[in-house]
């Protein structure tokens, strides 16, 4: 507030980067397009660390945006202790896969166009997180799902990876559906969409709770579904895979997929006042948690697992701000961060190492071929699973703690979280025995160590997701409350220590489970014999995506092409055009067959008209009087 | 006054509807296409015929003079009017009215 | 100059047409004078920006000649914040659409070229008259170049897409011409200004008015198009040559509606209006659903155009003053967009002489320039932000949303299918594997006089997305219609919108 920290620098660094990058890397060296491009979030983050030593909370404005009578948005950047969070993580870590993406796409011939692409992302996600109005964080929160739908779709000539991209921008699209709902109705009831305005209104207001206030909570949320792959929406990350895996690590982990979280945490003045709002927020982050999971359990493709694992945490995220622990949420937003970036881009290098195989059936005895990919992993596998003062042991204990203070329904979300938690570890130690341990199942012998570019940032990844609950244990909460609040109710005491050691076991049991089933025989078969019906339907994603193309896609499509073209616009709105021309034609038919040529028809209609006209000059004058009484009685 | 022994006007008057129907009739009717010219002419006369009668009733000159304007317009259609029949008989060899009938849409 | 400056500007097209007519058809003259004659007239267009005076709304550059006594026609002419940016449109179509015909005409190009200039005046003449007479013959005129032009260049049936547009649009114009004589008759002035007032102290019957102004909006709702009169719109679209196609929709429509029907009748336009928000809803959502299943791009591009007009409509009849401007400010933006897209699509049918969608395959590899900028001319149409077509978007859903919540949602819901025919469009045209017909034909990337057009296009699309307010604030100043005597009903909208304001 008081100089200027030139936020400005933080988007448009990135946008300069796009810029370049996307104009004229075609003709430039692979190098100078690397150096354009890691520049780029190397500088934000240096700007973000300069800014940090700030006062906060500080906003610099730039100036109006659209003004229309009484409608003012203006382009201001807020940066406070949640926003400084995220910039943080979101620079820091993406310049790490940055950097991991020089080697990882080093063939690719589309090598200057993913950087644009990732500086484009970056430039939208900084809008995103520093707007301080909601419509100007709308803009970052549209343009990711832009950049996502170029990145996941980058390999456009297959079809599969177009396919997915334009299911994510559409699917995401819903979502902002409902965001922009939820925009008009915060225009309608207070005027203005600038959070610390709204903040003050609300807080002013200390009687105003429910109704206007849960419609506008849900209407949000339901973009954040979209954004950050809830159900309902959450079908297109899973297909998100088909792009290059830095993207998924970056958007489709770390960054992106968290933005629903963000704008619920910055919007959690409106969320405090809709007990309804947070118990619906809360139930399906549970439910899309478990959900996710269960469909992780059987999934044979390495990047599928991870995905449906993203969106099983998302939901730990979910769960937490459902029970307005939103500084927990924020939390295992970071550690996740850490750990699921690594987890990503140790998989790249795991199929780098593969020769692009991605079935986790094909891999195995890779611990030997490449050591430092398997340790950077195993660091991640570890903190996922909550392997005690690992960064989500602290994050993921925060969140189910709050949620078992928040009463009846947040118990049973709890035990929801709890069950997750075993599935995870399950899951995630499945896929570590597949890919490491146990013989070579992959035919081709030339499996070797990824380049230092891409195991840079692994280990520096594995340091964070070892060390990193450690910067929040305790003090997050502190730390983000100026934003934030606090919350009210919390564990102490023993509670505190058994919940975590019932979350210490549940991860136990599931690592136990899947050392027996994986360690000793390594066949998905395993897991298929108890039950069989069951297995299939997880395999299939509960057929997700064929309900929602039977319900939705096939008759929308069905219903355009049958209904409205033919039978609307060909049959009845053509036909009554059709229908008047030909009234038209038809009586110009009949009337022509007048002019028939014939003479004496001529001849008789030229006396007929004589006659009648005749008849009008001389009625006046023979039937005299009596004609002209009719004629004055007519006016 | 005294008894003229004219022919009463009224006759003239009912001489000249009667031609002018009949000429009517035979134009409507007839199927040669002299006839119907002949037919034209005959109305034509009839009106002479009411217009001369008129003039003598009104003791007005103007009716007579009007005949004169009528019999030179009866000329010179009847001189044109033959000259087209002359060009339609030559086309089409035919003077029946009824096969005519090129003129259409 | 101020004075001469809309005398000159529609002159500059006319007198180019007879240049044009008059000087032999050699080595491309007429196209370079059509090029010529139609950057002057852009240039003279921006005069008006430049000199426009924002703090004193209403009508500027104004000139009031007496030109017919009996009955009282004037020569009256002047443009206000509603008219002035369309003027420049207009001037702005003009060398995009001379430049788009470039390569694609290729015969009998004196006639098509000076019918091109013609018709440019004539939609100059509809912005700029405020005498209802001269704006008729205008409007007349804008039909006449068009339809021979159809007639004359269609690809597949030309005369019988000229007739369907000709008689669809020409027929609802008899009525309109009787409610002007008729108001005449009773008001005794063809004046815009004059006939404000004086319908709005009452000189014209109120049953009659009814009628009237049901008149003027048949008339101007075929020309838009308004569901469910929009049946020449397809064949227009796939028969009429890229640059008579993309000033056709649209713009004439939707302004005539602001300036003669809501701002001469603002009671009966107020009556009407729930019933145009509902069909500009449907539109929004009809052309949405056939534009998804459409086979022919062209016939793709006149449903998607459709869709978007119907939310201006919507936006025309919101009767709130965020609406209004919003309305106006997409028609420009739609105008742009379509311009942009008719003119690339036009590309890429001079190169593979087809529009069957079903034909074209992963193009992106062999034009990647045009299948960029294709990208981002559609990313505008679906309205991503910093793009121009989401301030226009979201002001007038914004603005529907105080009125009506539910045509506001229903109307949102437009947004979700436009990205999804957009994108279908561009994966089944640019990405995917290679079609036969994109791998067997030789195809060059965009030439210099399409990119000449298409790349500042691009920038304005992206200026006009992220600094709206240079258009905004003169747009803002277009006249409000006179208060209405009826209060407002229940659903009293909220802070943004101020439905009415005394005339200034």
């Amino acid at each position: 507030m008081n100089e200027s920290l030139h936020l400005w620098l933080i988007p448009l660094l990135p946008f300069i980067g796009f810029l370049l990058n996307g104009l004229l890397g075609r003709r430039l060296p692979k190098a100078v397009v690397s150096a354009i491009a890691l520049l780029a979030p190397l500088g934000s983050f240096l700007v973000v660390l300069l800014a940090s030593r700030a006062a906060l909370p500080h906003s610099e404005s730039y100036g109006n945006w659209i003004t229309v009578g009484p409608l003012n948005i203006d382009l201001t950047f807020v940066l406070d202790q949640l926003s400084l969070i995220m910039l943080l993580v979101i620079t820091g870590v993406g310049f790490l896969i940055h950097i991991y993406s020089v080697g990882y796409m080093h063939d690719d011939e589309g090598y200057w166009r993913y950087f644009a692409y990732l500086n484009l992302f970056l430039f939208f996600m900084t809008t995103l997180v520093l707007a301080g109005n909601a419509l100007l964080m709308f803009v970052g929160w549209e343009g990711v799902g832009l950049a996502s739908y170029l990145l996941i779709g980058f390999w456009f000539q297959k079809k599969s990876a177009s396919d997915a991209g334009k299911k994510a921008f559409i699917v995401n699209r819903i979502g902002d559906f409902g965001f922009l709902i939820g925009l008009f109705l915060l225009l309608a009831n207070f005027g203005t969409l600038s959070f610390s305005d709204l903040a003050q209104k609300i807080a002013a207001n200390p009687t105003m709770t429910g109704g206007v206030l849960t419609a506008i909570a849900l209407c949000l949320f339901i973009g954040a579904t979209g954004k950050s792959a809830q159900l309902p929406l959450y079908v297109w990350l899973p297909d998100a895979m088909e792009g290059p895996t830095p993207v998924s690590a970056l958007i489709h982990a770390a960054t992106m997929v968290t933005a629903g979280v963000y704008m619920v945490a910055r919007t959690h003045f409106i969320f405090d006042r809709s007990p309804l709002a947070l118990s619906v927020v809360a139930i399906i982050g549970a439910a899309t948690a478990l959900f996710a999971a269960t469909i992780g359990l059987v999934q044979t493709d390495i990047k599928r697992v991870l995905a449906y694992s993203t969106v099983s945490q998302l939901g730990y995220m979910f769960l937490g701000c459902g029970v307005a622990a939103y500084s927990a949420a924020i939390f295992h937003l970071m550690t996740h961060a850490f750990f699921k970036a690594l987890l990503f881009l140790a998989a790249g290098s795991v199929i780098h190492a593969m020769g692009g195989e991605q079935d986790m059936r094909k891999m195995g005895g890779l611990r030997t071929k490449t050591p430092i990919t398997f340790w950077t992993m195993t660091m991640a596998v570890l903190a996922i699973s909550g392997f005690p003062f690992m960064s989500a042991f602290f994050s993921k204990d925060a969140i189910l703690a709050a949620a078992f203070a928040s009463g009846s329904l947040g118990k049973l979300l709890w035990f929801v979280g709890l069950v997750t938690a075993g599935l995870t570890a399950f899951y995630m130690f499945r896929l570590w025995y597949l890919t490491f341990f146990g013989e070579t199942r992959s035919h081709d012998a030339h499996s070797h160590e990824s380049p230092w570019s891409m195991l840079g940032p692994l280990a520096i990844l594995a340091v964070l997701s070892v060390g990193g609950g450690w910067i929040g244990a305790g003090r997050f909460g502190a730390f983000l409350s100026p934003v934030l609040g606090t919350k009210t109710e919390e564990l102490t005491g023993s509670l505190e220590y058994i919940m975590m050691a019932l979350a210490v076991a549940a991860g136990a049991l599931g690592w136990f489970l899947a050392h027996r089933m994986y360690h000793q025989r390594s066949a998905a078969a395993q897991l298929a014999a108890p039950a069989p019906a069951g297995y299939n339907l997880l395999q299939n994603k509960y057929y997700v995506d064929e309900f929602y193309n039977l319900i939705v896609v096939k008759p929308l499509l069905t219903l355009s092409k049958y209904f409205l073209e033919w039978v609307v616009d060909f049959a009845i709105l053509g036909g009554l055009a059709w229908l008047l021309a030909g009234i038209a034609s038809l009586s110009g038919a009949i009337l022509q067959r007048w002019q028939s040529g014939n003479i004496r028809s001529y001849a008789a209609w030229l006396a007929l008209g004589a006659a009648v006209l005749l008849y009008f000059v001389l009625a006046p004058h023979v039937f005299g009087a009596a004609s002209l009484h009719l004629g004055m009685a007519g006016h | 006054m005294h008894l003229s022994p004219e022919v009463p006007l009224v006759w003239y008057l009912l001489l000249s509807a009667v031609l002018f129907c009949l000429g009517v009739v035979g134009f409507l009717i007839k199927r040669n296409l002299i006839t119907v010219f002949m037919s034209i002419e005959l109305m034509l006369n009839a009106v002479n015929l009411s217009f001369v009668t008129f003039a003598h009733q009104w003791h007005d000159v103007k009716g007579q003079i009007f005949v004169f304007f009528v019999m030179v317009v009866a000329a010179a259609e009847a001189a044109v009017g033959l000259a087209i029949i002359i060009a339609v008989f030559r086309a089409r060899a035919t003077l029946a009215v009824d096969r005519i009938d090129l003129m259409k849409l | 100059m101020d004075s001469m400056i809309l005398t000159l500007i529609l002159l500059a097209p006319l007198a180019g047409a007879i240049l044009v007519a008059l000087l032999p058809d050699r080595s491309k003259l007429p196209a370079w004078l059509a090029l010529i004659s139609t950057l002057v007239t852009f240039g003279l267009a921006l005069h008006l920006p430049a000199h426009y005076d924002a703090a004193h709304p209403g009508f500027q550059f104004v000139v009031n000649k007496p030109w017919i006594e009996n009955p009282a026609i004037f020569y009256h002419v002047g443009v206000d914040g509603l008219s002035l940016w369309l003027v420049v449109l207009v001037g702005l179509l003009g060398p995009i659409g001379v430049l788009a015909s470039w390569k694609a005409i290729q015969r009998r190009e004196k006639v098509y070229y000076s019918l091109f200039l013609v018709q440019q005046t004539a939609m100059l003449g509809v912005f700029i008259s405020l005498d209802l007479m001269v704006y008729y013959g205008f409007w007349e005129l804008s039909l006449v170049p068009m339809a021979i032009l159809i007639a004359m260049y269609g690809r597949k049936n030309g005369p019988a897409a000229a007739t369907k547009f000709f008689l669809f649009t020409f027929i609802p114009s008899a009525p309109l011409l009787v409610a002007i004589l008729y108001l005449y008759s009773r008001t005794g002035s063809f004046q815009f200004p004059d006939l404000r007032t004086d319908i709005a102290v009452g000189a014209v019957p109120a049953g009659a008015l009814f009628w009237v102004a049901l008149a003027f909006l048949f008339a101007f709702a075929v020309k838009v198009p308004v569901f469910p009169l929009h049946g020449w719109l397809a064949d227009t679209f796939s028969e009429a040559p890229v640059a008579m196609a993309m000033v056709v929709a649209g713009k004439l429509g939707l302004y005539s509606m602001l300036r003669f029907h809501v701002g001469l009748f603002p009671v009966q336009a107020h009556n009407i209006a729930p019933l145009l928000i509902a069909l500009g809803v449907i539109g929004i959502l009809y052309g949405a659903c056939l534009a998804l299943v459409q086979r022919d791009y062209w016939r793709f591009l006149a449903f998607a155009a459709m869709s978007h007009l119907g939310l201006i409509t919507v936006g025309v009849y919101g009767f709130t003053l965020t609406g209004w401007t919003g309305a106006t400010y997409q028609i420009l933006n739609n105008e742009l967009i379509d311009a942009a897209l008719f003119v690339l699509l036009g590309a890429l049918e001079i190169r593979y002489a087809t529009s069957q969608i079903a034909a074209y395959g992963g193009l992106a590899n062999r034009v990647p320039r045009l299948a960029t900028l294709f990208v981002i001319v559609s990313l505008a149409m679906i309205g991503l932000p910093m793009l121009n077509g989401f301030i226009g978007e979201f002001l007038i859903l914004s603005s529907t949303f105080t009125i009506s919540h539910s045509w506001a949602i229903a109307a949102t819901v437009g947004v979700i299918l436009s990205a999804a025919y957009m994108l279908w469009m561009i994966q089944r045209v640019f990405y995917g594997t290679e079609s036969k017909l994109a791998a067997e034909s030789p195809a060059t990337d965009l030439r210099l006089s399409e990119q000449l057009v298409l790349w500042p296009i691009a920038v304005l699309l992206l200026i006009m997305g992220v600094a709206p307010n240079l258009w905004l604030r003169t747009i803002e100043t277009a006249p409000k219609p006179i208060v209405l005597q009826q209060a407002r009903s229940a659903d009293q909208p909220a802070v943004t919108s101020v439905p009415m304001e005394v005339q200034r």
